[in-house]
């Protein structure tokens, strides 16, 4: 699926590159008192075969891109909590391959560009004529020298502001959409994007070359024995540089660079997060080749079949033939139900982590025991193949055992990655005395933060520990919408009664978790909104995943309690769940 | 098949208090109690409420001429008015600036003129001020009341006041919190977040604000920390929003916008939803099932999207434009019977009607005439029935005091003995009118609430649990 995806992907960008590279011609070349001699350069240039050259160049810095794209992506972002964090991600090889090969890259667009906009950009030498001998001799070009190495830092920064945005994070809008149309809606924001990058980008590198240019334009002279033509302005001055023409070409140029890259990334995250319309795909998506996002998919058909499609819930509320048993509803309960005590886990792990972190070593003994059995529930997390979601299709095929399980989980919920900066490269004592507390914690969060305070208090970013462990929120979202939809249909459509039985489970999983979930907003900075990205092509939705956690937990409970109404009082729980279900029921939460 | 000859004559001058055995009384009748449920009905005159602070630049001619440099001038106009102002700024001081500047931006000012007179031609409601506009496409009136929204669950209603100040009255409570803030402006619509205690969203003219008022707290004057401010660049003034009937999406139009927005509230993040056409959305309404959603444009058209995969249906206008400039004020409650309510009422002389959420009353506000004496705005109450067919009966007026006129109305989403109109009057006073009637039968069977209704009815025979704990 995700290589049919890739090709899809491809095929598009390579298709919508001749009318970006037309739009990029007819925006290098304008001229506004020629108009007409203005078209006809422009239709002319576009058949030379130069230009179709650079397109075959473009056509493979489209195809690299894809594949970086389909490498790199992740549904659940890595959030460095700290600014050591941040530069480990920055430096680690992996990272430094990317920026590499995106230099190299802007390198290629910007000589693609600079070939086609022509003129004085042309080529990197030129002939000149030695002022005390007069003969000619072939001379550095400056001009392309700029572009070239502007193409080379705005793919570097590209790179970069991949890391720092979380550029490969790839979110699920809230709403479903049709390609076409998703895409048509997002092209503005694309372009606007792209333009306020390049700008950005030509602004400093227009800085950093005023200060540095010196040096590789010496560089590159002495290693290709170009001489510097005296006579002309040199660029690294300030007049130099204050050549409109010259910024202007730059701007457009990197906008045709940037818009080229940003296409790419929008055009693969539609065709990831795209949903298959025909029913039962789920079964399309277990024969898929990558199984990340096998529970993603499961849990948001999930969601949709439990609010849109009655005859998919009757199938879920329905008993085996022989036997009579709910299988179906039993799998998806169960699976949800772990997921939610999953997190309800990480946040009271997480609590007593920040709780005994502030207090002094004396009470070492709790700590210890407290350690312990963090420890122990974090191997339990991570040993037990029950976490499964993709068993949630049970109901749409038969095999309960799932191949893809614990690999897919493990990638899902986070759980040390290894190609995490930091795992395994520590080694300080330190560290590693403290090591069962830090690690056994469930997600990578804790490694951050637990580092960050080992260097210093207050390099930690704020929020970012908060933000972390909510990073993998939409499968809970998704598991209390569906979960909260299928207990309030049951109401009126379950004939057997198969969801009476778990229904104390799900309430007193479902007030656990939000007791857990308002601790921890009371937690410093986890209740501070994050300021508004203006406009960025990293998408920061991660950002305000907590807040939506909290939003949809609120919102199942409502659903049930207000479905229920007064039957609740029937239901066996306990005593305090029952005291907060009651706020519930008059609405008062 | 029903005209207003059939209706019972409406008692002048005299307060209709409730509805009882199939009638409407008025206060002359003796016996009744003059309040007779135990809701809050505030009354709210304009001499009390400052009216909301004139914009800026008209306060402007209280002081001295002072001159600005051109570049404060210039950065001043910028900030006020855009490229409008700036383009006017220096062609007006044109012995300031260099003559090739004054002339280009004379010459690029007529033609951006030129241009949006074009384009108001063909959409004239973009040639008002933003001021116009929301008076224009919302419920906004001349009274102290700007709007009004009861929560969809509880006993606990909203007021938009004519002050921008929204007050939050409660049965059983005498707390009533007031909530102002900055961006609080020119409030057009109100609506509380289904499946939510606290959320109120607030359509102002330059934002979305949701409010979280905690239903527990004893606090008068909430501060603005607890309002989220949501806005998108060119998507002002908000004149209509619609929460989804799950509570999960909210969805705000403008009517200079042409693209509506799609809200994950928590989330503060908004997918547009474009269609062009139309020159932008003035009215939003769900269907109680949340499949589909209704976006009226200023224009002969609109649309409904189903919601699913956010595809839109255009629906063509039926009676040239302006039956739909009324259809966008047309609050539909059952959605699948407004096209047989096009067609009944010819949609010429009504502005709003409200449907109870049983399906059995519908209250149409008949709009009056301004300049006539003897012809006020009343509100038609009909009794309707959809099964085995759609039906409608005449049920009676529903009068205020001498000289107040209905402003706007809402059914209470959830009375127990019939259904309750909440009207605001033109004098600023809310009154609540019961109809008391059992229920016959149910419309449609597709909202959730009333096949929830119908559940809940019967404890007797559909006893889900056994008591198992004493």
């Amino acid at each position: 699926m995700i290589f049919e995806c890739l090709v899809l992907l491809i095929a598009w960008s390579v298709l919508l590159l001749p009318v970006t590279a037309a739009v990029f011609v007819l925006l290098s070349r304008f001229s506004l008192f020629h108009p007409i001699q203005w078209i006809s350069e422009c239709t002319s240039l576009l058949t030379a075969s130069s230009t179709i050259f650079s397109l075959v160049v473009l056509c493979g810095v489209v195809l690299i891109t894809g594949l970086f794209n389909l490498e790199f992506y992740t549904l659940v972002p890595s959030i460095p909590c700290s600014r050591m964090a941040l530069l480990g991600t920055v430096l680690h090889p992996r990272q430094c391959v990317h920026s590499l090969v995106y230099c190299t890259m802007g390198m290629l667009v910007m000589w693609c560009a600079s070939v086609t906009i022509g003129g004085r950009y042309s080529t990197l030498g030129i002939p000149c004529r030695q002022s005390e001998s007069g003969e000619v001799v072939t001379c550095l070009n400056e001009y392309h020298l700029f572009l070239l190495l502007a193409g080379a830092f705005m793919g570097y920064s590209h790179s970069f502001l991949g890391v720092v945005q979380n550029m490969y994070y790839v979110s699920f809008q809230p709403i479903q959409q049709y390609k076409y149309p998703r895409f048509k809606g997002c092209l503005p924001m694309v372009v606007k994007c792209s333009v306020i990058q390049s700008l950005y980008s030509a602004r400093n590198f227009a800085a950093l070359y005023f200060f540095f240019g010196y040096a590789p334009k010496t560089w590159i002279s002495s290693t290709l024995h170009l001489q510097i033509d005296s006579s002309l302005q040199p660029l690294d001055s300030l007049t130099g540089l204050l050549d409109f023409s010259l910024l202007y070409h730059l701007t457009i140029s990197g906008t045709f660079l940037y818009f080229t890259w940003y296409l790419t990334v929008l055009l693969f995250r539609i065709y990831v997060t795209e949903v298959l319309k025909c029913e039962g795909f789920i079964v399309g998506y277990m024969k898929a080749n990558d199984i990340t996002l096998v529970p993603f998919f499961a849990l948001q058909d999930l969601a949709l079949l439990s609010q849109h499609s009655l005859s998919r819930r009757l199938e879920v509320f329905c008993l085996s033939q022989p036997g009579g048993h709910p299988h179906n509803w039993n799998a998806i309960s169960r699976e949800c139900l772990s997921l939610l005590s999953e997190l309800t886990q990480r946040l009271v792990a997480h609590q007593d982590a920040v709780a005994s972190n502030g207090r002094v070593k004396s009470q070492s003994a709790s700590s210890d025991t407290r350690s312990a059995s963090l420890s122990s529930s974090g191997k339990d997390i991570a040993e037990t193949p029950r976490l499964g979601v993709p068993a949630l299709t049970a109901p749409f095929t038969p095999d309960v055992d799932s191949p893809f399980s614990s690999p897919a989980i493990r990638r899902l919920v986070g759980q040390q990655e290894p190609r995490s900066p930091w795992f395994g490269t520590v080694q300080s004592p330190h560290i590693m005395r403290r090591g069962p507390k830090l690690w056994s914690a469930s997600t990578g969060l804790n490694r951050g933060f637990s580092l960050s305070k080992m260097f210093s208090s207050n390099v930690q970013l704020p929020e970012a520990s908060s933000q972390a462990l909510f990073a993998d929120s939409q499968v809970h979202i998704w598991a209390l919408q569906g979960l909260s939809h299928l207990v309030a249909a049951s109401f009126s459509e379950d004939q057997f009664g198969v969801v009476q039985t778990t229904l104390p489970n799900i309430l007193s999983c479902l007030v656990v978790l939000l007791e857990a979930v308002d601790r921890h907003f009371k937690l410093p900075h986890a209740s501070s909104k994050p300021a508004r990205a203006v406009c960025r092509m990293g998408d920061s939705t991660y950002k305000t995943l907590r807040f939506a956690l909290r939003a949809a937990l609120k919102t199942a409970i409502y659903k049930i309690t207000t479905t229920f109404g007064e039957h609740l009082n029937a239901v066996n729980i306990s005593t305090e769940h029952r005291k907060r279900l009651q706020q519930f029921l008059e609405f008062k939460e | 098949m029903c005209s207003l000859g059939v209706f019972p004559a409406p008692v002048t001058a005299a307060q209709t208090l409730l509805e009882r055995n199939n009638e409407l009384l008025s206060a002359l009748h003796p016996g009744e109690h003059p309040q007779p449920c135990d809701l809050p009905s505030p009354q709210f005159t304009r001499d009390t409420l400052k009216g909301h602070s004139r914009p800026e630049s008209s306060s402007r001619s209280a002081f001295l001429d002072q001159r600005d440099t051109l570049w404060m001038r210039s950065a001043g106009a910028w900030r006020d008015a855009g490229l409008y102002g700036l383009l006017d700024e220096i062609t007006n001081s044109a012995e300031e600036v260099p003559r090739f500047l004054a002339v280009g931006s004379a010459c690029v000012l007529a033609l951006l003129r030129w241009a949006s007179s074009f384009h108001g031609s063909l959409f004239p409601h973009l040639t008002l001020s933003s001021d116009e506009m929301v008076a224009e496409f919302s419920q906004m009136s001349d009274s102290a009341l700007r709007s009004f929204a009861w929560h969809p669950h509880t006993d606990k209603f909203a007021v938009a006041l004519l002050d921008d100040s929204i007050r939050i009255y409660k049965s059983n409570s005498s707390a009533t919190p007031t909530l102002k803030h900055r961006c609080q402006r020119s409030v057009c619509a109100l609506q509380w977040k289904p499946l939510c205690g606290s959320a109120l969203a607030v359509a102002c003219q330059s934002c979305l604000l949701i409010w979280h008022v905690d239903p527990t707290s004893l606090s008068t004057r909430p501060s603005s920390g607890c309002a989220q401010v949501l806005s998108h660049p060119g998507h002002s003034p908000i004149t209509s929003i619609a929460w989804s009937p799950t509570g999960s999406l909210l969805v705000s139009a403008s009517p200079v916008d042409t693209a509506m927005m799609v809200w994950d509230v928590a989330a503060e993040s908004a997918v547009p939803l474009q269609r062009v056409g139309g020159g932008g959305v003035t009215y939003l309404s769900w269907s109680p099932d949340g499949s589909r959603l209704l976006a009226a444009t200023p224009s002969a058209l609109f649309r409904v999207w189903e919601t699913r995969m956010w595809t839109c249906e255009r629906w063509p206008c039926l009676k040239g434009s302006c039956q739909v400039r009324k259809l966008r004020k047309l609050s539909i409650t059952v959605f699948e019977l407004m096209y047989a309510f096009i067609y009944f009422f010819k949609l010429t002389f009504f502005s709003q009607t409200s449907w109870d959420p049983r399906g059995e009353r519908l209250a149409v506000l008949l709009k009056g005439d301004s300049q006539a004496v003897n012809h006020p705005s009343v509100i038609a109450v009909f009794k309707t029935r959809s099964s085995p067919v759609f039906e409608l009966l005449p049920c009676g007026f529903v009068m205020g005091e001498a000289g107040a006129e209905p402003r706007f109305m809402q059914f209470h989403p959830h009375f127990q003995h019939g259904a309750l109109l909440t009207v605001c009057w033109s004098d600023g006073r809310i009154s609540h009118v019961p109809f008391y009637f059992s229920s016959a039968g149910l419309l449609g069977g597709d909202s959730p609430q009333q096949a929830l209704a119908s559940n809940t009815a019967d404890h007797s025979s559909n006893k889900l649990y056994t008591e198992q704990i004493s």
